[in-house]
């Protein structure tokens, strides 16, 4: 699987596009910029896993609130510590790429913002994603009442069987009829 | 019972931590824990994940979703699943070995398919690259977001529509002109019968010219812009016969202008066709605006800290108006009826002054209309003077347009109205003044042209003062158009970068009242649009408008993104994306509506000048239509007048109302059963718990009454004294006579 020289091989590349919705140029592009946050010694293989803080130098993900969570998302290492293999990074690309359908940005971002990893989004998870989206300081934060009301409307707009929470299903129908969601949840390298 | 009772009264909310609960097979399809070692079981199409977590509290190894046979005709691409590339590579070949048990008939229809889609996509890729501007948008939209994003798309797109608009104009307008005498072709040019009306003094400036007189000329269309390919009162061809066919000019002239306005309809409507389903027929933002904003609310694309930082507290703002606004409906909702009696009031009254101020503003660019029609006609005393004269009622307009807005947002104020009712009603406001303005420079100049000293006008207008009354109004779309331009680009320099420099640079009292320049999304886009709108307008007087038009667009997109990255931050008051790309669309559509106005009075109304221009051998430039058709072939023309008759018309209307009456009903009745839908799914959660803690609290009091006996019945599973959780074997192995033993 991993190449000994630093260019990607064509059918490694038509088989990426194949499994993505990157185009060649997008792969390519991705392939230099993950590359550039390796040290060059270890340049060859492409099994090689990033830890999180170099990933998260990345201009695109630095001034994300969601960095870490994505991180979590897209990894598939079994120590659970957000690194990233190059393909779990083209992953993350694909499903941020202005191509992507609007099933997988739903999937993944109820992923994303599900912090507790229970599969439904809690009135803890909802608090701490508005957290996120307003800012970390005291002074940024909205006042308990005003998290409660806001948490009470989203529930209300979005909880169609009334447990409370929001599970999967909910929220895609929620994203479905959001006109913006598709246009904001995109990263482009 | 009251432990069995209180299962009636639970009223919990929240998630019940029930083991027996995560075992059912619709809460296994929600969740997704994931298996270090993957299994590329076949997975239902488009269904979310199950990964079953190999965690000890999990004894459920058996199916997690129901596997479906896929059919192979109707399988979706391997990379629209949520997985990891490893998994959808296995997936992927699993897929290939199934394709080869297949026949060769459907084989190849697959590989057609996917090859096909790949040369679509590929195409796409290759179109993409060719679009205008990329680079530049991208670092926008990682400085600013996808609220002003939207509004340079908006830029990008009415260069390319202008484009469009005069690449129609020149192929059948222009060209033929002038490959006419490099080819066989014969031109016949209009006749001019001597009477009076065709009467046309050359404008060409004779004798000794001062250099001045040039530029004035430049700008304002006269002198030797006059009779060129720029104005209508060039175009004196009447036909042009080739070879084989005659091409008749006027008829070109005539239905190019209606063809630009319809492919601009077209094109506008098309491009907002999913915003208008989505705010029109949905309305989903009333409906879910919390969710939008906390779920869609953030942009993905920003890759600049301060613009994160500004981004987050333009959120928190209207996250904290929203919820303001909430409070202020109740407020409203509760107000007495002479606190009611009293707003209503204070708003007709403001509506009124509003009312007036709209009129004095017209009122004084009709006179200044006039003024500068009058003074034109005079010799000019002084290059300078000449040049105001000139421009006029442009100045006059620029200024209404700069005050008004200002009035507007300091009267809404009073109005007491919903904030975001507020921005949309001042934005209505300027909209109408904008566009209206405009209309209100074509009636005065009309009144003009019509109105002839003697009472009525032998020629059908004042051809006096206006041989060529065509020309002279392109020359008012000419001013204008050029004017708007100069005025964007002063208002950057001359002010903008001055704010810009006081700001940083100076640490006075006034430095802190002016703030740094925001950019605001509506003003700019009611620019583009007004000067779109003068384009549609003169294009029928002034063929090159389009190219001008395009050329100015241009710039401004160099211009506006200067201002943008060196003098601006981002709005406070944040801009939706999908709600402004819609915003513009109407507007547009708007400005569209109110240029077909005058165009087709002119097409239709007035007479078209008898001194120049294609249009010399008929009254009304529709003229030429009716001509044309009566030298059709006779079915044709049978065809075309049923088609305009009023028997026609008629039963056309009353079908469309039919259709559209039933369309209603049909959406009323799905609205109905939705709504039953949400209801019953609400009770279906509720019976389900309702039933599962029934089911818990059956099986926890035979176990704590029968003891330890009722343990070893159960098999395997060991439970201690003390356990209060239904087992899975326990519920699967529940007896009759067990559960019937409690009530």
């Amino acid at each position: 699987m991993g190449t000994t020289a630093s260019q990607l091989s064509k059918d490694l590349l038509s088989e990426y596009q194949e499994l993505t919705f990157l185009t060649k140029q997008e792969i390519l592009l991705a392939h230099t910029r993950f590359t550039e946050l390796v040290a060059k010694e270890e340049r060859s293989s492409l099994s090689l896993r990033i830890p999180m803080e170099k990933i998260l130098t990345m201009p695109e993900l630095k001034s994300n609130p969601f960095r870490k969570r994505i991180c979590y998302v897209f990894s598939t290492s079994e120590r659970k510590d957000g690194s990233l293999t190059f393909e779990d990074f083209l992953d993350l690309l694909s499903a941020f790429s202005d191509s992507a359908t609007l099933e997988i940005k739903s999937h993944y971002a109820f992923r994303i913002f599900d912090f507790d990893d229970d599969g439904t989004l809690d009135c803890g998870d909802l608090e701490n994603l508005v957290n996120c989206l307003t800012g970390e300081t005291d002074d940024t934060r909205l006042t308990p009442d005003e998290m409660r009301q806001l948490i009470n409307n989203i529930l209300e707009e979005s909880d169609i069987d009334k447990d409370g929470t929001v599970n999967l299903s909910e929220f895609q129908h929620v994203i479905s009829r959001s006109p913006d969601f598709v246009s904001s949840f995109k990263i482009v390298l | 019972m009251d432990s069995v009772d209180s299962v009636f009264y639970s009223d919990r909310i929240g998630p019940s931590s029930n083991p027996l609960l995560d075992q059912l097979p619709s809460y296994q399809s929600l969740l997704y824990r994931r298996k270090p070692t993957a299994s590329g079981s076949m997975k239902r199409r488009g269904s979310s994940r199950t990964r079953v977590g190999s965690s000890s509290s999990w004894k459920w190894k058996g199916e997690k979703v129901e596997e479906r046979p896929k059919t192979t005709s109707l399988q979706r691409p391997v990379r629209e699943q949520p997985k990891t590339i490893e998994e959808k590579r296995k997936d992927k070949e699993l897929r290939i070995e199934q394709d080869r048990d297949l026949g060769s008939w459907k084989l190849w229809r697959q590989t057609t398919r996917r090859s096909l889609r790949r040369l679509k996509e590929d195409g796409l890729e290759l179109l993409s690259t060719l679009q205008l501007w990329r680079g530049d948008i991208h670092v926008i939209e990682g400085m600013f977001g996808t609220g002003i994003l939207s509004y340079f798309s908006f830029l990008r797109f009415l260069v390319l529509l202008n484009f469009v608009i005069f690449l129609l104009m020149f192929s059948f307008v222009m060209l033929p002109i002038i490959i006419a005498p490099r080819t066989l072709a014969n031109t016949t040019f209009n006749i001019y019968d001597g009477s009076e009306c065709s009467e046309y003094p050359s404008t060409s400036r004779r004798g000794l010219v001062v250099f001045h007189q040039y530029i004035a000329d430049l700008l304002s269309g006269t002198g030797f812009l006059e009779e060129t390919y720029l104005f209508y009162g060039y175009y004196k061809v009447d036909a042009i016969h080739f070879p084989k066919f005659t091409y008749k000019l006027p008829l070109a002239y005539l239905l190019v202008t209606i063809a630009y306005l319809f492919l601009s309809l077209i094109w506008i409507v098309k491009r907002s066709a999913s915003g208008f389903k989505r705010n029109l027929v949905q309305d989903e933002d009333r409906f879910q605006s919390f969710c939008n904003k906390i779920f869609a609310g953030w942009d993905f694309c920003i890759t600049n800290e301060t613009a994160a930082r500004l981004k987050r507290s333009s959120l928190l703002y209207e996250l904290k108006t929203d919820l303001e606004e909430e409070r202020i409906k109740q407020k409203i909702a509760d107000r007495t009826r002479k606190e009611k009696c009293r707003i209503y009031f204070l708003r007709l009254v403001l509506n009124l002054f509003v009312v007036a101020v709209l009129a004095a503003c017209f009122y004084s660019i009709y006179r200044a209309t006039i003024y500068s029609q009058k003074s034109q006609m005079e010799p000019p005393a002084n290059f300078i003077l000449d040049l105001i004269y000139e421009y006029l009622p442009s100045i006059v307009i620029t200024l209404a347009n700069f005050i008004t807005p200002l009035m507007f947002t300091l009267i809404i104020q009073f109005e007491d109205y919903s904030p975001a009712f507020e921005i949309r009603f001042t934005l209505m406001r300027c909209v109408f003044m904008r566009l209206a303005s405009i209309g209100v420079l074509l009636f005065s100049l009309w009144s003009q042209i019509t109105s002839c000293s003697g009472g009525s006008c032998p020629c059908g207008y004042n051809h006096e003062l206006y041989p060529c009354w065509e020309s002279r109004v392109g020359q008012e779309m000419y001013k204008l158009m050029i004017f708007d331009f100069i005025i964007i680009g002063a208002v950057t320099v001359f002010v903008e970068f001055p704010r810009k420099l006081i700001v940083t640079y100076c640490d006075c009292g006034l430095a802190k009242w002016l703030g740094q320049q925001e950019f605001a999304i509506p003003q700019n886009v009611l620019e583009i649009v007004y000067g779109q709108t003068i384009c549609w307008i003169g294009t029928y007087y002034c063929p090159l408008l389009p190219a001008i038009s395009t050329l100015k667009y241009f710039i401004v997109f160099y211009i506006k993104k200067m201002t943008l990255v060196k003098n601006c931050r981002p709005a406070t008051r944040p801009f939706r994306a999908s709600s402004s790309n819609f915003f513009f669309l109407v507007v547009l559509l708007i400005g569209l509506a109110m240029a077909c106005v005058p165009v087709t009075v002119s097409i239709a109304q007035i007479s078209c000048s008898q001194a120049c221009g294609p249009f010399v051998n008929y009254t009304t430039s529709w003229e030429v239509v009716p001509q044309t058709v009566s030298q059709l072939p006779k079915g044709l023309r049978r065809f075309l007048f049923a088609l305009a008759s009023e028997a026609f018309a008629v039963s056309f209307f009353v079908i469309t109302c039919l259709a559209m009456f039933y369309v209603i009903a049909l959406a009323g009745a799905h609205k109905r059963v939705v709504d039953q839908l949400r209801e019953q799914l609400a009770m279906e959660g509720k019976d389900k718990r309702f039933l599962i803690q029934k089911l818990c609290q059956a099986q926890r009091t035979p176990a704590r009454s029968l003891g330890a006996q009722s343990h070893s019945d159960r098999g395997s599973q060991s439970q201690s004294g003390a356990q209060n959780y239904c087992s899975p074997e326990g519920v699967l192995l529940a007896r009759p006579s067990v559960s019937a033993t409690h009530v």
